[in-house]
Order: structure tokens, then sequence, then C-alpha cells
């Protein structure tokens, strides 16, 4: 049996009151762009507060649930099976060999829901539950009835055509894509920023994202990394703009005239400042970063005061109280993990000192930037000028 | 201008043979196989460069298999001969310093129940013959040595090697991997007393995805790839015509006027190893001078490389960090081998011939073709002279070199 369509459901956006219709548009925009790459001949329509995805003709089930799953703002997706108004009879029928196609075993409990948008056929909504629930344990000895906590919901709905459904598949929760603005990422070729760009745009926030290239000391195939991360994380957020920015000559310029044990401090606080020029101009709201505090030395509570001192903008940390296994689980479920864990060498882990500062101290490290003070705002001003920006997924 | 100095990882399709390929794609595509005319135009070619090769090789060419690549050629000289030759034993001997493609079958062998002994190389990568001595036992089934080794250049003394194989034990079988020698040494494997030698076609200027494997007559392998019983059985599956006639054609164009060639080579060679010897804190990693497969000739025994392969070490510099910056300037060259450059951990030469730890990550491989130039030594030689000075600035040991 070929599923005709999806009954979308969703959660949150139910009570957003008078800004409802927004969440839902902006909903079923994003189910035409996860859609957008498969076979499938579909429409995607709202009706009396419910959105369907229809299917025409054949289609890849798994490929379309599979897309659907990547929408943020779907909880359920239930694959429903489409009948004509038919006779009371026949519609039993249908019915009774949906059951059995889907659950051969029988042995459950049920109960069924019925909802009629045309209120002139069949019989009332009660009425027509209860007598399908007859029909039903007539034909199959092993169901039972369960009112209160059935293991099947059987739900038929009678509106233009008859629509029945049991099935409900898990989405992913949270909020549309565009119904929450916009902020930027700062990615890495690792494991956390991918994850940390994921969960912010899972509540509906249109991504950017920066990435920070070193050559020679970062190599092409890390780059290309860092585009095929975003483009992963693209599949769920929609298209990312990626920017590139060369800050070979900053790295270099800290590394010959700041204490090396500040190194990596200091450079993440260029990094936030640049991010932070890149994210004004996209008209983003905000920064976010992978960061999850004591996971390394630029990550103490201390550390991040101090990182977080250059930016006017708000720093989203979605990780902050994660533990790194948490993190790589997420990795996983995305798909992001085994490109993240591709060998190739990210800026970040080449200048490290030995003993990087733990517990930095803002006044030090000011001073210490004061060193770069006649070259580096030219530097800052050349890397925004010369980054590259690449379109991902 | 690029300057392509990464050699022993691929080199360019010689012009005349992409043409070769392209004509086999485009009009004579017919499968070797098929009984009409169209069947047989495209067998032609492969009798062709069966013919070239075995003409180059001297040797006959019913023994020659064509193959996917150096890879599947270790992976069947290996496996296949090891598997048709069960009463000569369950041992089998090879070299610290393989590529991985003869590495790893040798482990699967072991995980097989093989025992395999490992012969250890002396500090330019030469193999301890007196180790080989040792190691050979009656149940030795197999020996596999390379001919030249892919990341240092050494040339094992085959000659040598093979003299003591066969007194000792005559029955056991003898592999070359000489995919790295093959168009940059001559070499005759008939005259070297082997009987199984790999060649690759990328490596000299022919396309990816062929190479090719000797087989001596009688002796006895087992095919890898069964199918359709093309190649007498040896290798089945429909031939890449297409490739092999490239790889025939590259061969063909590759050993003209050779002698010379080979010359021009070495005088590069050391041309380039005196001039970056010059720069402060270089080490040259394997021989120096020229060389054959027999320690007895030429008195220079361990000091020898291949005419192509150069392999530097950088004191206070990360090779991979060098390596992009040579690349920004359209120079390529490798750091390791670069079909492993992605798992570091693998590259067992230098490790094996006593590079100090600090220097592993420190190396690089220039590797040439006959089509490299003065001209291009020269402005790689320029460009190193110039980032060296630069990227030490920033490593903690260039430091304190100012």
């Amino acid at each position: 049996m070929l599923f005709k369509a999806f009954l979308i459901k969703y959660g949150e956006i139910g009570i957003k009151g008078k800004n409802r219709y927004l969440f839902e548009d902006a909903l079923m925009d994003q189910i035409r762009y996860a859609l957008r790459d498969t076979e499938a001949d579909f429409e995607v329509t709202k009706e009396q507060g419910r959105i369907y995805v229809e299917m025409n003709g054949d289609y890849d089930y798994d490929e379309v649930v599979d897309a659907l799953g990547r929408v943020f703002g779907i909880v359920g997706i239930c694959p429903v099976i489409i009948s004509e108004k038919c006779r009371w009879e026949d519609l039993c029928r249908i019915t009774g060999d949906y059951m059995e196609e889907n659950y051969p075993d029988l042995n459950l409990t049920f109960k069924v829901f019925c909802r009629r948008a045309d209120k002139h056929i069949y019989k009332p909504s009660m009425e027509m539950a209860a007598d399908m629930g007859e029909y039903l344990l007539d034909r199959f000895s092993q169901l039972s009835v369960d009112v209160h906590h059935p293991q099947v919901s059987l739900n038929i709905e009678v509106r233009e055509r008859v629509y029945i459904y049991s099935i409900e598949i898990p989405g992913p929760g949270g909020m549309p894509i565009g119904t929450n603005g916009r902020a930027t990422l700062l990615l890495s070729g690792g494991i956390d920023s991918p994850v940390a760009g994921y969960m912010i745009a899972k509540r509906g926030v249109k991504i950017d994202a920066v990435y920070f290239h070193a050559p020679p000391y970062t190599s092409e195939r890390a780059k290309q990394k860092v585009v095929d991360l975003a483009a992963i994380v693209a599949r769920y957020a929609g298209p990312i703009r990626l920017h590139v920015i060369n800050f070979t000559d900053i790295q270099l310029a800290i590394y010959e005239k700041c204490p090396h044990d500040e190194l990596t401090i200091i450079m993440r606080r260029y990094m936030m400042r640049i991010a932070q020029s890149i994210a004004l101009e996209e008209k983003s709201m905000g920064l976010i970063t992978g960061e999850s505090i004591g996971q390394v030395a630029s990550q103490t509570m201390q550390s991040l005061l101090v990182t977080n001192a250059v930016c006017s903008l708000p720093v989203y940390r979605p990780l902050i109280g994660f533990d790194k296994n948490d993190i790589v689980d997420i990795s996983k479920e995305i798909g992001a993990f085994e490109t993240s864990i591709e060998p190739y060498e990210d800026c970040c882990t080449i200048f490290v000192a030995k003993h990087p500062v733990t517990k930095p101290n803002e006044h030090h490290i000011c001073r210490s930037e004061h060193h770069l003070a006649d070259v580096i705002d030219q530097m800052v001003e050349t890397a925004i000028k010369t980054q590259e920006i690449i379109d991902c997924g | 201008m690029e300057i392509y100095l990464d050699n022993a990882a691929t080199t360019r399709v010689y012009p005349q043979a992409a043409e070769t390929v392209l004509k086999v794609m485009r009009e004579d595509y017919g499968n070797p196989s098929s009984l009409h005319m169209k069947g047989v135009d495209a067998e032609k070619y492969l009798r062709d460069s069966r013919e070239t090769l075995a003409r180059l090789l001297k040797v006959e060419q019913k023994e020659i298999v064509f193959t996917s690549g150096g890879s599947e050629s270790n992976n069947m000289a290996i496996v296949g001969s090891v598997l048709a030759n069960k009463r000569l034993g369950r041992h089998v001997i090879t070299t610290r310093i393989e590529h991985p493609s003869v590495y790893n079958p040798m482990e699967f062998l072991r995980e097989e129940g093989y025992e395999v002994t490992y012969l250890p190389v002396d500090e330019y990568g030469l193999v301890r013959l007196d180790a080989l001595k040792k190691a050979l036992r009656p149940d030795t089934c197999l020996v596999s040595v390379m001919a030249v080794n892919n990341e240092i250049g050494t040339i094992e003394p085959l000659e040598d090697i093979a003299g003591i194989v066969r007194q000792t034990n005559p029955h056991t079988l003898i592999h070359v991997d000489a995919i790295q020698a093959f168009g940059k040494m001559k070499i005759y494997p008939s005259r070297l007393g082997i009987d199984l030698m790999s060649a690759s076609g990328h490596k000299f200027h022919g396309p990816k995805g062929t190479g090719f494997l000797w087989i001596k007559s009688g002796t006895k392998v087992h095919p890898l790839i069964l199918g359709g019983g093309q190649q007498k059985g040896m290798r089945s599956g429909t031939e890449n015509v297409p490739g092999y006639a490239g790889m025939g054609s590259a061969a063909r164009l590759e050993f003209d006027h050779l002698d010379e060639k080979i010359d021009r080579l070495y005088e590069l060679r050391e041309y380039f190893i005196e001039n970056v010897l010059k720069i402060e804190g270089t080490h040259l990693n394997g021989g120096r001078y020229r060389g054959s497969f027999s320690m007895s000739q030429e008195g220079m025994a361990g000091h020898c490389a291949a005419p192509h392969i150069v392999n530097i070490s950088f004191e206070d510099i990360r090779a991979e960090v060098l390596l992009h910056a040579l690349e920004e300037k359209e120079i390529y060259v490798s750091s390791g081998s670069a079909c492993s450059s992605n798992h570091p951990q693998l590259s067992g030469t230098l490790k094996a011939i006593g590079v100090p730890r600090a220097l592993l990550d420190s190396s690089l491989r220039f590797s040439f073709s006959y089509d490299t130039d003065k001209d291009q030594i020269d402005m790689c030689l320029q460009a190193l002279g110039e980032l060296l000075p630069v990227l030490r600035r920033y490593t903690p040991g260039g430091r304190k070199r100012r």
C-alpha cells in the first residue's frame, strides 16, 4: 500500500496566537525546501489548521520521511491513506485492510477517532467510531479495545476525501527556520560547532557561518571539510552562507608579538571581533559558538569571560553545559561526526602553546594586545575585505 | 607556472598516451572478447600493449597480466602466489619499508595463519642481507622486496637478494614491487632471477587504473578476480582496453632514449641535493649516488638511490606547513607517501632508517620526471630559500635559531 499523504503535526507553533499563520507558512516553506531534492511530486496544503503533504504518483517513502524528519517545527509525521468518499461498508473494508497491512500481528489494543468536516455523510462522529470499532473487532478476533491507553490510535477524517492514519513518526521538534531571526556561527572543522549551529537553527534561527582559514598552516582540504560540514548543517538549517576569512597574517602577528601562553585566547578574541563585524553586516542578531565550560583552556569560565568581553552582540553557546559525549551523540545523529573527525588541521590546533593560560585576566590580555596596536586594525580590515563567500547547501 | 615535483605519487599522462586512450574510447570501443570485428580491433590494442611491455622488459608476452594498478598487482602477486603454492610452506619474508599494498596483504596472510618476517634495513634503507640469510627457512614460500623505495628512493640489491634466496632455497618465490622502478631504472626481471614483478601505469605517465604483473612462465599464481575467464583466466573482467593501450603507449615513450634521460635526471637530482643541503638545517634521507640492483657493482653500495626521488628533512619545520607554503607558489611536493598522507602514523620508511623523531614530521619528498627541468629545480630551491627563514620564525625551535 502506498501512503498518499503525510499529516504534519507541529507543537509549539500552535500556541503562537495571532502569529500562528506566520509560523505555519514558514513551516510549509521549509517542508517544500526539504523535499526539493527528492524525486517526489508533492503538494503542501493547509486545511483547517492542519498541514498535509499530498503525494502525486510514485515516490520513495523512506526518502520523503527522511527529508521531513529534518524539518524543524515538525513534531510528528503521520503517513496517511486516502480514500474517495464511498459507501460505509466499503470504508469499513478499506479500514480493515489498512489495519491488516500495517499491523500483521493484530494482537493489540486500539481506539478509533473520527472527525468529519463534511457533516452530511455517514453518521455522527462518535457513532461512526463505535461502529468502525465493532467492525474491526468482528473481523479480527485478536484485536481488543482500550479507550484510555490504546496501542494504536486509528484516525479517520472525512473531508473532501477520507483520510486514514494511525502511525506517527517523531519529527525533530523545534521551530521552523526563518521564524526567529538570524545568527552567525563560528564554524571550525571540529565536532562542536556544527552541533551548536544545528541546535540554534532548531529554534527557528537562520544561520550564517564564519570560518577562519590560515594557509599554509591549514590546507585546502581543511577548508573543504568546513564547507562539507556547513552543507551537512544546511540539510536541517536551510542554505548557509559561509564567510571564509584569511586569518594567517593576524595569527602570525599574534605569535610574534604576544606571550605564547596567551596565543589562543587573543586569537579567539580577534575571531569574535571579526565574526561580529560580519554578523552586523549580515544583519545577524547574535553569534553562535560551540563552547562548553571547561572543555579546553580557552573555554574555562575565565577564558569565556575574557573572550566575551570583545562582543556587544549576544553570544549563544547552546553546548555550554554539555559533556563531550553528549555532543558526539548529536553530531552522529545529524550525520556530521564522520566529517568532523577527518584528520585535517584547523587553525586552532596549530599555534597552541604547551601550557596555555587557563585563568586569563582581561587587563593582562589587553596589555598584550597593545603590542599589536600599530598593525592590527589594518589587518582585521583586510581580512574582512578579502573574505571569500561560499554558499553551502 | 606550475611546478609538479610529486611524480612518485602520480604523473601527468603523456599527450600521446591520452590521445590513444581517447581514440580507443571513441572509435575502437569493442569488447576484446566479442567475436566480431569490433572485438578483434579492440583485442589488437591489448596485444600491442602487451608486446611493448614484454619487449621493454625482455620477457615473453604471455607472462604479462594486466591489472587495475600497482595495488592489485602486489595483492595478486602475494596472495595469489601463496594460495597457489601452499605446499612450499607457510612462511613469507618481506621488509619493514614496503608500500601498504604489500604490507597489508602480508598482514592478511599473517591473520590467516602464515608466519611473516619483516626484514630490517640499514640507515640508507637497504635490506640487511645477513638478516635475510637468517630468516630464510625450508618452508619459506615467498620473499617480497621492493625495487625502489617510494619514500626515499633506495635501490634494493635485488641481484644479491635473488642470489641468496636461490642458493638457500631454490623453490622460494621472489616477488619484486617495481612500481617506482619501472621506467626510471633498467630492470629485467628474468635476468634478476625473480618470479613476479609489479608495475603501475600512472607512475610512468600512463592512465590511472592500469598496471600489470609479470609472472615468470611456469610460476603458479591463483587469480584474485574470478569471472568470465579473460586474460587466460588470470584476471577476469572485461579488459580496460583504453587504459592498457594508453599504458603501452606511455611505456614506449618513457623508454625512448632511456639511458640519456636517466643520466640527465641523475644530474638534476645531484644538483638539487647539492643546493638544498646548502640551506641551513637540512638533511638528505637515503642514498645520494647513482646505483644499480647489485651490491657488488659500482662500489657505492648503500649510498645509492633512484634518479627521481629525493627526501629531505627540514629542522624546525612542519612538513605539512612547508608543503602548503610551496603549494601557494604552485610547487607541488609530498610529505611522506602521498597515498598514506592522511595516516601520518603509517610513514614507516623514515622510522625504519632511523630518522630522529623530531624530524619525522619535518620531511618532504621531491620527486621528478623526465619533464622536470633545471629552471623548475631552481625555482623550487629559491622558494625553499625564501620560505624556510619565514616559516621558522613561527616555530619554537626556529625562534631560537635566530
